[in-house]
């Protein structure tokens, strides 16, 4: 499903040259439940971001479901990003002025699917989550936990077969946090593949495979230790 | 995407930030409305022209004494003998085909009196002809006879303001007036028409032409008034004009002839570039109302960061991200545009209404040209802004909160 093959991601900070990724070699497997922990600025969110297909690595190859992506101009990154990726953010990322409804569809309009079977997808899930009563809601009427859900449900809408997580509970209490694990996993559970950054080594013991980075260096690979996750 | 869902979400734009939405439309309308406001004047001013122009008659044919040379070079020491243009010309005019009716016309200065009672007036001299070809009407009585235009009738029609200075309410037809050192006879009395070209017709009277030559003591006329037979028939009429003086002049061309048609068509085209220029020195402001855009735009794309990183994440090409910054600009520009048009008629009928004389109304091409160049220099304006946007760094726009 995923395949990076000596991955290197390099920012000019200044005059001086940083290695955000160095070297990096991955192999996800479809339906596997990764996580990637790590203390900050070791690199776990840029290394996201290009599996995300949002940054663009400095050397090395990155094959998606067998393709590889280094070549694709911006408007073909951006149809894979629509078709077979979804992203959830720390912080929820809605737009403030659409409702809960119009967030989740916005996959959708961007897809240039028509308004009706737009509607039914969304109603779905809307309910799916719990979120009917809250369907034309704004970001700043609802809760942290509802926010995310919305969130989890625009990432989900048009099925995509990769689900990314940077910190999804990083911005929530403790029930709420619950409940949005409960609902990736359930994703996961249903053959989506899952990935999450967080520092929360108790979110991140959850995963069947796990990842620790330092400066830019995977360190630890538990799928190296165990039997391999894929199914 | 679906054309009517960048609609859409364009829209959810606006309501966010009304105050930013109000800007850019206020500059927007302002510079719309002056545009069509300069139009509907100098489009006014044209009407108004042609109207006066063609109020004089139709199809007019002026026959001036003695020749216009444009030819530049020194005047000739002795002067070449101009003749007179004579009613005996006037009348010849009239074996001319394309030629129905002429007025010899001959003008001039001189007391009129009732009794005690003396105004100095413009005493016109012509033919009972002048009454159709100038389009004047009578309020009462007859115009001059329809006699051999070489008998001097001591007749007179009046304009209705030397009507009631000299008569006030008594009545007028049949008295006796004097002018200069004759009397005519009240013979009808002219309908109020207004002033014409500056001219008050209401301040004149009308005599034959052969009485005013003997008032003014001179045989040449002031002018003559021709007028064709169909608007197709002008240029004839005005040939045969030169060829019949000519002939009748010894070979000699010694008169000018202008056609109505002439003098309304330079006019318009003169009105016409007015209106023109005016309205395009206004779209100027229409330039200035697309750098606000920009500007404004240009907030709006880093105020927007998180929002345009986020729609690339969920999978906006670049190219959709331009097509909906492009789709608000242009939206906007079009949307104050639009509202400009009705402020400027609002406008054009407030003018009308203080100054009734003024025919106002926009030519009909300005409406689409001004909405046309209202959206394309929201669109020219919004590129810039729009192509920041659409090359944002995802990473960089989601990273901060």
């Amino acid at each position: 499903m995923i395949q990076l093959e000596q991955v290197d991601r390099n920012f000019m900070v200044g005059e001086q040259q940083v290695r955000a990724l160095a070297d990096v070699n991955l192999e996800i497997a479809a339906g596997e439940y990764l996580s990637i922990m790590g203390p900050s600025g070791s690199g776990k969110s840029t290394l996201l971001n290009i599996i995300g297909l949002l940054d663009r690595p400095s050397n090395g190859k990155y094959r998606l479901a067998g393709r590889d992506t280094t070549g694709l101009d911006d408007n073909e990154q951006a149809r894979l990003r629509r078709e077979s990726l979804g992203f959830v953010f720390q912080f929820f990322h809605l737009i403030p002025r659409l409702t809960a409804a119009e967030n989740i569809g916005l996959p959708m309009i961007l897809a240039g699917i028509p308004a009706e079977q737009r509607q039914q997808r969304i109603r779905q899930l809307l309910q799916d989550y719990g979120l009917t009563d809250r369907a034309d809601h704004r970001p700043d009427q609802l809760s942290g936990g509802q926010r995310q859900r919305v969130a989890i449900a625009r990432a989900t809408v048009m099925s995509p077969q990769i689900l990314l997580a940077d910190e999804p509970t990083g911005n929530l209490d403790r029930a709420s946090g619950k409940e949005v694990v409960r609902i990736i996993e359930q994703l996961n559970n249903n053959g989506i593949t899952l990935i999450v950054v967080t520092h929360d080594p108790e979110l991140g013991r959850r995963a069947r495979r796990q990842l620790h980075m330092v400066d830019g260096r995977i360190v630890e690979d538990s799928a190296g230790e165990h039997a391999h996750g894929s199914r | 995407m679906v054309p009517a869902d960048v609609f859409r979400f364009t829209l959810t734009t606006f309501r966010s930030n009304r105050l930013r939405l109000g800007l850019m439309l206020s500059a927007m309308v302002i510079g719309v409305a002056a545009v069509v406001i300069l139009a509907s004047l100098g489009e006014a001013a044209r009407r108004f022209v042609i109207g006066e122009f063609s109020a004089l008659g139709t199809n007019l044919v002026l026959v001036f004494p003695g020749r216009t040379e444009t030819s530049g070079g020194i005047p000739p020491l002795v002067g070449e003998a101009v003749r007179d243009l004579t009613i005996e010309d006037a009348l010849a005019l009239l074996r001319s085909p394309a030629v129905i009716r002429v007025a010899p016309i001959n003008v001039g200065t001189a007391p009129v009196a009732r009794g005690r009672l003396e105004r100095d007036a413009t005493v016109v001299g012509t033919t009972a002809d002048m009454l159709q070809v100038r389009h004047m009407k009578m309020a009462e009585g007859e115009f001059l006879p329809a006699v051999d235009p070489r008998r001097a009738e001591p007749v007179v029609v009046l304009g209705d303001t030397m009507r009631t200075e000299l008569f006030g309410t008594e009545p007028a037809l049949g008295q006796w007036v004097r002018i200069g050192d004759r009397r005519f006879r009240v013979a009808g009395v002219l309908e109020s028409a207004g002033e014409s070209l500056g001219i008050g017709l209401s301040d004149a009277v009308f005599i034959p032409v052969a009485s005013a030559q003997m008032l003014f003591d001179t045989p040449s006329l002031f002018r003559i008034m021709v007028e064709a037979k169909s608007r197709a028939m002008i240029a004839q009429a005005k040939q045969d004009v030169i060829a019949i003086i000519r002939d009748r002049h010894d070979g000699d061309e010694d008169v000018t002839v202008i056609t109505q048609d002439a003098v309304l068509q330079s006019f318009d085209r003169i009105l016409r570039a007015l209106t023109l220029t005016v309205s395009g020195i206004a779209s100027i402001s229409l330039a200035v109302a697309g750098v606000l855009i920009m500007n404004v735009m240009l907030v709006a794309v880093s105020q927007r960061k998180a929002e345009i990183g986020l729609l690339k994440a969920v999978g906006a090409s670049p190219r959709q991200i331009l097509l909906l910054f492009l789709t608000e600009a242009g939206l906007l520009a079009f949307c104050g545009g639009l509202i400009g048009v009705g402020v400027g008629e609002l406008g054009s009928q407030l003018v009308q209404w203080w100054y009734p004389v003024l025919p106002m109304g926009a030519p009909v091409w300005v409406i689409p040209a001004v909405l046309a160049v209202a959206l394309l220099s929201g669109i020219i304006f919004g590129v810039s802004p729009a192509r920041r946007a659409a090359r944002l760094d995802p990473v960089q726009a989601l990273a901060r909160r």
